[in-house]
């Protein structure tokens, strides 16, 4: 069969993944280095009857989203660094509110205007805790286009199932490397609908009473069933309280709904991992350097792996203590200070067997960068 | 229908403090949209936060209740995905002109179809009384104690210059008016803002003389004057009421279908 490849830009996969998975409704604020995402949809997103707006900045860009996805539609926005910090409280609203949503993040250099046309993994912090207040999150990456495409259908499916905004957690140089994206087939990958209430018009319908299951049937907002959508810890109807017995039940419901389900959020890929005396962890763009070692190591008879983490958020625990347990060492390698990194030792058993090889000059991270530590750690001298 | 037909009872009572002016506002709306005759079930309200976004849960339409000053980017989402509903968007002054005056402006550029109801009570109420962008120049608040600095905006004029296509003011003492003008502004097609002066006795009213909240209705009655008036002439500090422009220019969802259909012929 005849394939259907693209040579594309990390964005521009990111823009056709969203529409394979049925986007309606975008919008956007220009900023680099996401610009292409929201240029793109302007012009694919009318030609199917879509809605795309450019908004007056990042915070209504995010605001807007939301009320169009309450609608029925799927939503989506794309930002930067500074846009992403923004966007943070109306993040919050829909963690509270539970409406699906998606946000990109293309990250690069920070904090403030920082390296508007650098690459960074700065963000991943930010994205598990940048709006206020507890709450869970989902975060997904990718480190080649052709997986841009599959993380972003997946964003949309794990935003469906869990009433939750996703965030794409790209970088800057997955979002501007051309490479080939062969564009999967109607039905290839799974596109999960919404999942609408059975209540019918003229009886009450709760908008947070969930199933037996968990899950929280929608009724399209200015449909059939009137009900009130707020911020405040609220009740089954929606409704604004501070009874304590509803918000410990609301609070715990926000978080375990989505750590609760961390083995079924993670998405990982494993090169030679279970045979690897040194077990390298990236993700994103830093994952295709890391690879890179792993694979000239590999043919020197080295016992390297790579373990690429899509997931982020909910931090895949077990998956990474499972493969760490059997390395000798395990190398971090991120374009930050360390942040996946704690979370690596908070993983494991021995957490003085983790160390960190990063790059955080704004330039990509190279195989020196990971050899000049494996040197270290290997006694070899720097 | 009567009233109370459009209200949630499970919601009561309500937040405001005896003598508020904005319970006045929402009988009015409710009758204006009694009168306008639109289901309730195609009406939608949008509010962001402080005292009169807490309307939004007390009427049973489609209501969401948002975050501070952003209340109409959420509207625009609704309304650009579904523009056959009707949205009406209570605000405060605040949360209009201050945080939210970026939204304001803009909603008003687009001239997308949403009726803004602001009301101006020239305070921060539900945090307790600070300056707001309407309080006026001398008067005090909380975080004015030695009087304020700042000069206020005159709604009116900000969003004429912004391109709102139905502009208003009233107050809470011309109830009979204020629904006229409410009907006419839901019924504007384009970006409709009515300014509505609604006391405050808790905060602003104990900070600045006012014995009452019958004494600001009755500041309303006498410091009031419809448009163009002789006596706005005589005495130019009177605060005109009434409809200030009403005007059809293309419509932010209708120009969007045009979108739609030039994005189809083109290749």
């Amino acid at each position: 069969m005849k394939r259907n490849a693209l040579f594309v830009q990390g964005n521009e996969a990111c823009v056709e993944a969203a529409l394979y998975a049925g986007l309606d409704f975008f919008a956007g604020y220009p900023i680099t280095p996401s610009t292409e995402i929201t240029e793109l949809f302007s012009y694919r997103l009318p030609k199917r009857e879509g809605k795309f707006i450019q908004m007056e900045d990042e915070i209504s860009s995010m605001c807007v989203i939301i009320g169009a996805s309450l609608t029925g539609k799927k939503a989506m926005t794309a930002t930067s660094g500074p846009g992403f910090s923004l966007k943070q409280e109306a993040i919050g609203f829909a963690v509270m509110a539970e409406i699906p949503c998606v946000i990109v993040n293309v990250q690069r250099g920070g904090p403030s205007t920082g390296l508007p046309t650098s690459v960074s993994q700065g963000d991943v912090m930010q994205a598990r805790w940048g709006t206020h207040g507890e709450h869970a999150i989902v975060a997904l990456t990718a480190s080649n286009n052709q997986d841009v495409f599959a993380m972003t259908v997946e964003a949309f499916n794990l935003s469906e199932i869990f009433r939750t905004p996703v965030i794409l957690l790209f970088d800057e140089v997955v979002a501007h490397t051309r490479e080939r994206v062969i564009m999967p087939e109607p039905g290839e990958i799974s596109v999960v609908k919404r999942l609408k209430t059975s209540v019918k018009e003229g009886t009450d319908y709760h908008p947070y009473l969930p199933r037996e299951d968990g899950r929280l049937p929608m009724s399209d907002f200015g449909g059939v069933h009137r009900y009130n959508v707020s911020g405040l810890m609220h009740d089954m109807w929606g409704f604004p309280t501070d009874n304590p017995k509803i918000v410990y039940g609301l609070t715990h419901h926000l978080v375990d709904k989505i750590q609760g389900h961390t083995q079924e959020i993670t998405r990982i890929k494993e090169f030679f991992v279970d045979d690897a005396e040194c077990l390298l962890i990236s993700y994103g763009s830093s994952a295709r350097t890391a690879l890179h070692v792993v694979e000239n190591r590999r043919a020197r008879g080295e016992r390297l792996g790579l373990l690429e983490l899509q997931t982020l958020w909910p931090f895949p625990v077990d998956a990474v203590r499972t493969r760490c347990a059997p390395a000798s060492y395990v190398v971090v390698v991120e374009m930050n200070m360390g942040q996946i990194l704690q979370e690596v030792k908070k993983a494991v058993d021995d957490p003085d067997k983790i160390f960190l090889a990063n790059q955080i000059d704004g330039s990509f991270i190279t195989p020196t960068d990971i050899l000049n530590i494996l040197r270290i750690i290997q006694g070899k001298g720097a | 229908m009567p009233v109370r037909d459009y209200i949630r009872q499970r919601f009561f009572p309500h937040i405001w403090c005896p003598g508020c002016g904005h319970g006045i506002v929402m009988g009015s709306m409710i009758r204006a949209i009694e009168n306008s005759g639109i289901r309730k079930n195609d009406i939608v309200v949008v509010s962001g936060i402080g005292c009169s976004s807490r309307i939004c849960g007390y009427l049973d339409f489609h209501t969401l209740h948002t975050i501070h000053g952003r209340a109409l980017a959420f509207a625009t989402g609704v309304k650009l995905s579904r523009p056959e509903l009707t949205l009406i968007v209570p605000m405060g002054d605040g949360d209009a002109c201050a945080i939210g005056g970026n939204h304001l402006i803009h909603a008003a550029r687009r001239n997308i179809d949403i009726t803004t109801i602001i009301m101006n009570n020239s305070i921060y109420g539900m945090t307790g009384g600070q300056y707001s962008p309407s309080t006026a120049y001398g008067d005090l608040a909380t975080t004015a104690p030695y009087g304020n600095i700042d000069q206020a905006f005159d709604i009116v004029k900000l969003v004429l210059g912004a391109g709102a296509t139905f502009v208003a003011r009233t107050t809470t003492y011309h109830v009979t008016s204020m629904i006229k003008i409410l009907e006419k502004a839901i019924a504007h097609k384009g970006f409709s803002v009515v300014e509505i002066l609604s006391q405050c006795p808790t905060y602003y009213g104990r900070k600045n003389n006012f014995a009452s909240a019958v004494d600001m209705l009755k500041y309303y009655k006498t410091h009031t004057t419809s448009i163009g008036s002789k006596e706005k002439e005589e005495n130019p500090g009177l605060i005109e009421t009434g409809i200030f422009l009403q005007d059809e220019r293309p419509e932010y969802c209708d120009e969007y279908a045009k979108v739609i259909e030039r994005a189809s012929k083109k290749g």
